[in-house]
């Protein structure tokens, strides 16, 4: 067990990928995850841009945060999460308008993902520059795997593809429900099943070592 | 310039492409705010008159910013003033009717961060529709959240006197449900088909 | 905490990322602007390409509501792009119009030859219909040989259509201005037909109105 109270740059980093992971643990940012997890492409897409802006404006809210004072805190961050997810918007349209064009709406719908307000508020305001860019890298890979292990599953059971290459074999009759929006609740629940099912697992195997 | 008749626009938003089910806007309060019925459907409420509210607003801003030819601020002129607009409306709703305070207050804050709203503002936006078709949009995805939020309480309420395997209780049993409530509403489909 | 208190931080923060933030957006708004115009303008033209074949170049073209050819000023109005062999001779029109389907809204440009007054190609720009049944509106050659010499005649006075699109039951197509419909995706086709039969009885004598414009547009279009 690490310490708490220490925490090392690479506890930083990590919590955001597994322990805090802020979609499988959190449940945050619900809206991104379900809506463009449809291809292990969208998801990846859709987890780096959040990457970018959640590290972005956690250094910019680090940087700044004896500068705003505490009244005016939350409308500073949503400034300035706005203004990081405009850049990107403009930026993956100018890089390929066909992912523009999936993505759609949700790009913008950054903005409104309580995990890059939450870290701001929770996290950057209080920290260093280098912790609260560690924080940001660890909790957007941690979005992005999220995301990416829901668009996989979905991708290749409901279109039998991945990355837009056929992988299952012909005779697979893809399960058309994965790709449609009820498909993205029902992948997010399983995963968390499993997700809890694993924790049970080595919780019991841990008590058992402990008691021997 | 979009001709989509009205009452197209209101079906569309409230059951086919239910902003909860199918777009998947407005998650956090669906998940959190769906135990009971009764807090659901005052929710729903709250939500639907922010909806109007801001839809208003973001037609506003959206022509305000054309005309001065700087639509490249649209995302950050929405989200603050639609931000402020609520507080504003909250602290009126306080000072002149305590009783409707009390009944939509506490979920106001909750809502500006919704991203139903700031969905709606950009989806309308998008599709280029005028003031009247911006209200049925509004309305239409406002009663659609109302009835998504209401169905899914109504679900968890019974769903805590049946005996469910502990591994699937919390988040992921509510996920479930969501997704055979999103089932349920692809049969509209088709309800605004032209 | 007294009445008075210091009000000048939070101005000082507020506007300051404010003004600093429009700034940056500014900054790369203008930076990548060119960029997403030419890559647009290339998908626009890839469309109509495909939808006109055999065009070589193309040209926008802006209607007001009332069907009365306006200068391209910007978003108001409808657009019309003409396309040109490579001798500069109008070919024909890609029209875009878009209805309701299945599931949303379905956004689609078609190819309208005025000289045989049909219809010679459809290209869906966006859909979300259900995979596997209502994308079959993309998907489905039969289908999509519905819109490769569909009759559009218009009357003698340029007014109206002949005979009015229509979408028929699969397979009962008998004459060259009916859609044959698809199986297990009844409404999205139903909606692409309606689509195509509203815009065409509507843009089509525009289109005829200002046909010496519009093929006047090949001639000074050499650069």
């Amino acid at each position: 067990m690490t310490n708490p109270e220490t925490p090392s740059s690479t506890n930083e980093f990590m919590k955001g990928l597994w322990r805090e992971n802020p979609v499988f643990v959190q449940v945050l940012g619900m809206c991104p995850v379900l809506a463009v997890s449809n291809t292990a492409m969208n998801a990846l897409a859709m987890g780096l841009a959040t990457a970018f802006v959640l590290l972005m404006s956690n250094l910019l809210v680090s940087l700044l945060r004896d500068f705003i004072p505490r009244q005016v805190r939350i409308a500073s961050y949503i400034l300035i999460i706005a203004t990081f997810v405009t850049l990107t918007d403009y930026a993956i349209e100018a890089i390929s308008l066909d992912l523009h064009k999936a993505l759609g709406a949700f790009i913008s719908l950054i903005v409104a993902n309580c995990l890059i307000l939450g870290r701001a508020e929770a996290f950057a305001s209080k920290n260093g520059v280098g912790n609260a860019a560690l924080d940001a890298l660890g909790m957007g890979a941690g979005f992005t795997l999220a995301l990416f292990c829901l668009g996989a599953v979905r991708e290749l059971l409901g279109a039998g593809s991945l990355f837009g290459f056929a992988v299952l074999p012909g005779g697979f009759e893809p399960w058309i429900v994965m790709i449609l929006p009820s498909g993205g609740f029902f992948t997010l629940a399983f995963w968390l099943i499993a997700i809890r099912i694993f924790e049970r697992r080595r919780e019991r195997r841990q008590t058992a070592e402990a008691l021997q | 310039m979009n001709e989509q008749p009205i009452w197209s626009i209101f079906v569309n938003a409230a059951l086919v492409n239910n902003f909860v089910l199918a777009y998947f806007l407005g998650i956090c309060p669906f998940l959190g705010v769906s135990q009971k019925v009764a807090t659901a459907a005052r929710m729903g409420g709250a939500v639907m008159f922010v909806m109007l509210v801001s839809s208003v607003c973001a037609f506003g801003i959206h022509h305000v910013l054309l005309a001065i030819g700087t639509p490249f601020l649209e995302l950050i002129a929405f989200i603050t003033v639609i931000a402020s607009t609520v507080q504003l409306v909250e602290m009126i709703i306080r000072k002149f009717s305590p009783a409707l305070f009390r009944a939509l207050g506490i979920f106001l804050p909750l809502i500006t961060t919704n991203c139903a709203i700031l969905g709606l503002a950009l989806f309308q936006t998008n599709r280029e529709y005028d003031f009247v078709q911006c209200l049925a949009y509004a309305l239409g995805a406002g009663v659609g959240f109302t009835l998504a939020l209401v169905l899914m309480a109504g679900i968890r309420e019974k769903l805590t006197l049946a005996p469910v395997p502990d591994v699937v209780e919390g988040t992921a049993s509510a996920l479930l449900v969501a997704g055979i409530l999103s089932l349920t509403f692809m049969g509209f489909a088709g309800l605004g088909a032209q | 905490m007294t009445a008075s208190i210091d009000a000048w931080p939070m101005y000082r923060a507020l506007v300051g990322i404010g003004v600093g933030c429009g700034l940056l957006i500014a900054l790369v708004y203008v930076g990548t602007l060119p960029h997403i115009e030419r890559q647009r303008a290339a998908a626009l033209e890839q469309a109509v390409f495909a939808v006109l074949p055999g065009s070589a170049s193309r040209r926008t073209f802006v209607f007001d509501a009332a069907g009365t050819l306006v200068a391209d000023t910007g978003s108001d109005g409808s657009r019309v792009h003409a396309g040109y062999d490579a001798a500069g001779r109008l070919l024909g029109v890609a029209i875009e119009a878009e209805g309701m389907g299945y599931a949303d809204t379905i956004e689609i440009l078609y190819g309208y030859v005025p000289a045989d007054e049909r219809i010679v190609g459809l290209r869906v720009l966006a859909s979300k219909e259900t995979p596997g049944l209502g994308d079959k509106i993309e998907t489905d050659e039969r289908y999509r040989a519905n819109f490769e010499a569909l009759d559009v005649r218009l009357d003698a006075a340029g007014e109206a259509l002949v005979n009015p699109i229509a979408v028929v039951k699969p397979g009962t197509k008998s004459n060259a201005w009916e859609i044959d419909g698809i199986t297990g995706a009844t409404i999205s086709a139903q909606a692409v037909g309606n689509t195509v039969a509203a815009s065409a009885a509507r843009w089509l004598p525009a289109v005829r109105r200002n046909r010496e414009a519009l093929a006047a547009g090949g001639q000074h279009d050499e650069s």
